[in-house]
């Protein structure tokens, strides 16, 4: 009997780990494994809907630790990529990792392998990129507020960062591109998801949930800024190249540019 | 706190700090302790960028541009006539607080003009960075300056509260320094980097043996040159770059081409191009030097005093020495790819990895992201394809520059431009 399937999970990182686990325990022959919402309709296969289920996710996480810490990460920094198609590449992958008895992790010269690890070195650029463009703005209910829209959906990445430097204060990261946030409450933090009617950008226009005081320092910064420049010395194109320009809308020097 | 005094004097001390070339947060592992506010994370953050291109890692500022010096380089030199300002102590406190808890910085890179004394100006800095740590229980990164010629006591007491602590030796030869700073004696800057040092290896070796022993300078020392406003060759300032990564154990020194601040006999005349081709050279051969496993003497000698303008030091280096190639990818050693021209480490890292598994042949090397129009005429690999090795180290040369663009390119190139 032909097995080929096609697997739709729940889009978790767990819901995924489990359409692998299932795979491998039933032998089938996978077509394709897709998100939940963006199914595609196959013609020559049948499909079948992956219920999320921690165990089996925990088994095939293990799995993969124990033949290297290096796949693991890789496997869960290039899921975040959210790249198309990157359930069958990820898939592919483990099916390697688990058919080889030495670490084929490090095989550059294999198509997979390269993929795998170039996007999960983009994905961690962009983890470090939002750990150093979140702009935390203070709110009259002295809570660290910043947006932000990164290229990939690295919040769950960057929660230990903060969660690790700004011990005693409140703050809430939001990503307004899949509309949720991390919240720290001084003890956890937690998955928040808001109902933004505003985008709270760095914008020249000011909003009355912030102090007074927070647009002062939000102008000494841009002032600072500024003054930082060395006139002989002005290269715009190396400037864009390390702040692209996708993310000036949210930081507060580069508002006079937006 | 006014708001608009605080703005003008940081105006004034931001951009009399902007010539500190260095702005790096790494290397340091300070963890959060008690709940208090920050960490230093070992890799550093770079938090924006300025238009130059450099990266704003630190709020760096001066405490004050008061100087009693009269070093011709320095913008903030007493015959200078400028606007001069102070910080206050608590002030600059309540400034890196409130950055770093928005997430502006990764800390404070203090500096100062030179007021009244040494000692009297470093007790100064020692202070704000005290503050910082026992009051508002800050575990951010800090760096000092260390002010050429103050005491053992207080370059002491900085190493406890300071991530890093550096000394601008600025003009890399004694003669060049006498010539501009004439106040200043070469022995005035390197007595603290000399105690810090000192210090730092007896921490060490404290800390082996107890484990609590508090952090001192955990970030090292740095220090930085600047090029191109004395007339020393390439040769003089690498060999003295090495002096002081051997001998006083930096981590970073920096190469800062002189930016013209003042008319002076002695130096460039303002207006003048800054050498930035040239800086860029000396990073690349500082890398050579800190990464890849190159003695100094190899890349600049008495035969080649300056490094070569038109290709980077180890494209140089590598057509100086065409008789210990071609590498074969697949069998040579760590240090011998590491050698190639066109092969970073990331690559060779790379190359170790995957040749367990293949013979690699071009496709994979270009895969791996090589960058084979210089390494082809310097390698072997699995592959019955290769270019000539027989060419002659001019022509090689000239076939690079030819297929390549460089940003510098119209520089130095000696060919006639048709249009122009």
């Amino acid at each position: 009997m032909d097995n080929t399937r096609i697997l739709i999970y729940d889009g978790s990182f767990n819901g995924f780990l489990t359409a692998v686990f299932k795979a491998f325990e039933e032998r089938i022959n996978v077509a394709d494994i897709q998100r939940n919402g963006q199914a595609q309709n196959a013609l020559f296969s049948d499909t079948e809907i992956i219920f999320t289920q921690m165990d089996k996710a925990k088994r095939v996480w293990n799995g993969v630790q124990n033949k290297s810490n290096t796949a693991i990460k890789n496997i869960y920094f290039a899921f975040l990529s959210e790249h198309k198609g990157i359930e069958l590449l990820l898939y592919r992958y483990i099916q390697k990792l688990f058919a080889s008895q030495v670490s084929v992790h490090s095989d550059y010269s294999d198509t997979i392998v390269l993929k795998i690890s170039q996007l999960a070195k983009n994905v961690g650029r962009e983890k470090h990129r939002m750990e150093a463009f979140v702009r935390f703005q203070l709110t009259k209910d002295a809570i660290y507020f910043a947006n932000i829209e990164p290229d990939f959906n690295v919040l769950p990445l960057i929660s230990k960062h903060f969660r690790s430097r700004y011990v005693d204060q409140h703050w809430l990261i939001y990503d307004i591109k899949r509309k949720y946030g991390l919240y720290y409450n001084l003890q956890t933090v937690e998955i928040v998801s808001l109902n933004l009617n505003e985008v709270y950008a760095n914008s020249i226009h000011k909003s009355d949930r912030f102090l007074g005081e927070e647009y002062s320092y939000q102008d000494l910064w841009a002032n600072y800024f500024r003054s930082t420049h060395i006139k002989s010395r002005i290269n715009k194109k190396l400037h864009t190249q390390h702040i692209p320009k996708r993310y000036w809308k949210y930081l507060s020097e580069k508002k006079q540019a937006v | 706190m006014s708001f608009e005094r605080i703005k003008e004097k940081l105006n004034i001390l931001a951009d009399a700090a902007k010539y500190d070339v260095s702005c790096s947060s790494s290397g340091s592992d300070r963890t959060n302790t008690n709940k208090g506010l920050g960490n230093a994370t070992p890799m550093g953050i770079c938090h924006s960028y300025t238009e130059d291109g450099r990266c704003i890692s630190l709020l760096k500022i001066l405490l004050t541009n008061h100087c009693i010096f009269d070093c011709a380089y320095c913008v903030t030199r007493k015959s200078n006539d400028i606007k001069r300002a102070a910080f206050k102590i608590q002030e600059v406190v309540d400034l890196t607080i409130n950055f770093y808890r928005r997430n502006y910085i990764e800390g404070l890179f203090l500096s100062s003009g030179i007021f009244k004394s040494p000692d009297h100006t470093m007790e100064r800095l020692v202070a704000v960075a005290k503050k910082l740590r026992l009051d508002k229980n800050y575990n951010g990164y800090i760096h000092l300056k260390s002010i050429p010629g103050a005491s053992d006591e207080l370059m002491y007491e900085a190493g406890l509260y300071a991530d890093r602590l550096s000394v601008n030796i600025e003009v890399p030869t004694i003669s060049g320094l006498k010539l501009l700073a004439p106040d200043k004696k070469h022995e005035d800057f390197t007595k603290p980097m000399r105690k810090v040092q000192h210090e730092i290896v007896r921490y060490k070796a404290e800390k082996r043996i107890i484990k609590s022993t508090p952090k001192f300078a955990p970030a090292g020392q740095s220090t930085q040159m600047i090029i191109g406003a004395t007339g020393e060759t390439d040769k003089d300032i690498m060999y003295s770059a090495h002096h002081y990564y051997t001998q006083y154990q930096m981590r970073r020194v920096y190469y800062s081409g002189y930016v013209p601040v003042a008319e002076d006999s002695r130096l460039p005349a303002i207006g003048s191009q800054v050498p930035m081709l040239r800086e860029n050279r000396l990073y690349q051969t500082d890398w050579l030097l800190r990464f890849y496993g190159f003695g100094v003497q190899e890349i600049l000698n008495n035969e080649h005093p300056n490094l070569d303008m038109d290709v980077d030091p180890k494209l140089g280096w590598a057509l100086r020495n065409l008789h210990l190639f071609p590498i074969d990818i697949n069998r040579a050693d760590k240090g011998m790819l590491a050698r190639i021209p066109g092969v970073g480490m990331q690559s060779v890292g790379k190359i170790l990895n995957a040749r367990r598994f293949r013979k690699l042949n071009w496709g994979h090397l270009k895969k791996i992201g090589i960058a084979l129009n210089r390494a082809k005429y310097f390698i072997i690999c699995d592959s019955n394809q290769w270019e000539n090795h027989e060419l002659e180290p001019q022509k090689i040369k000239g076939i690079i520059l030819k297929n390549s663009v460089g940003k510098f390119r119209k520089n130095y190139s000696s060919q006639l431009q048709l249009f122009n």
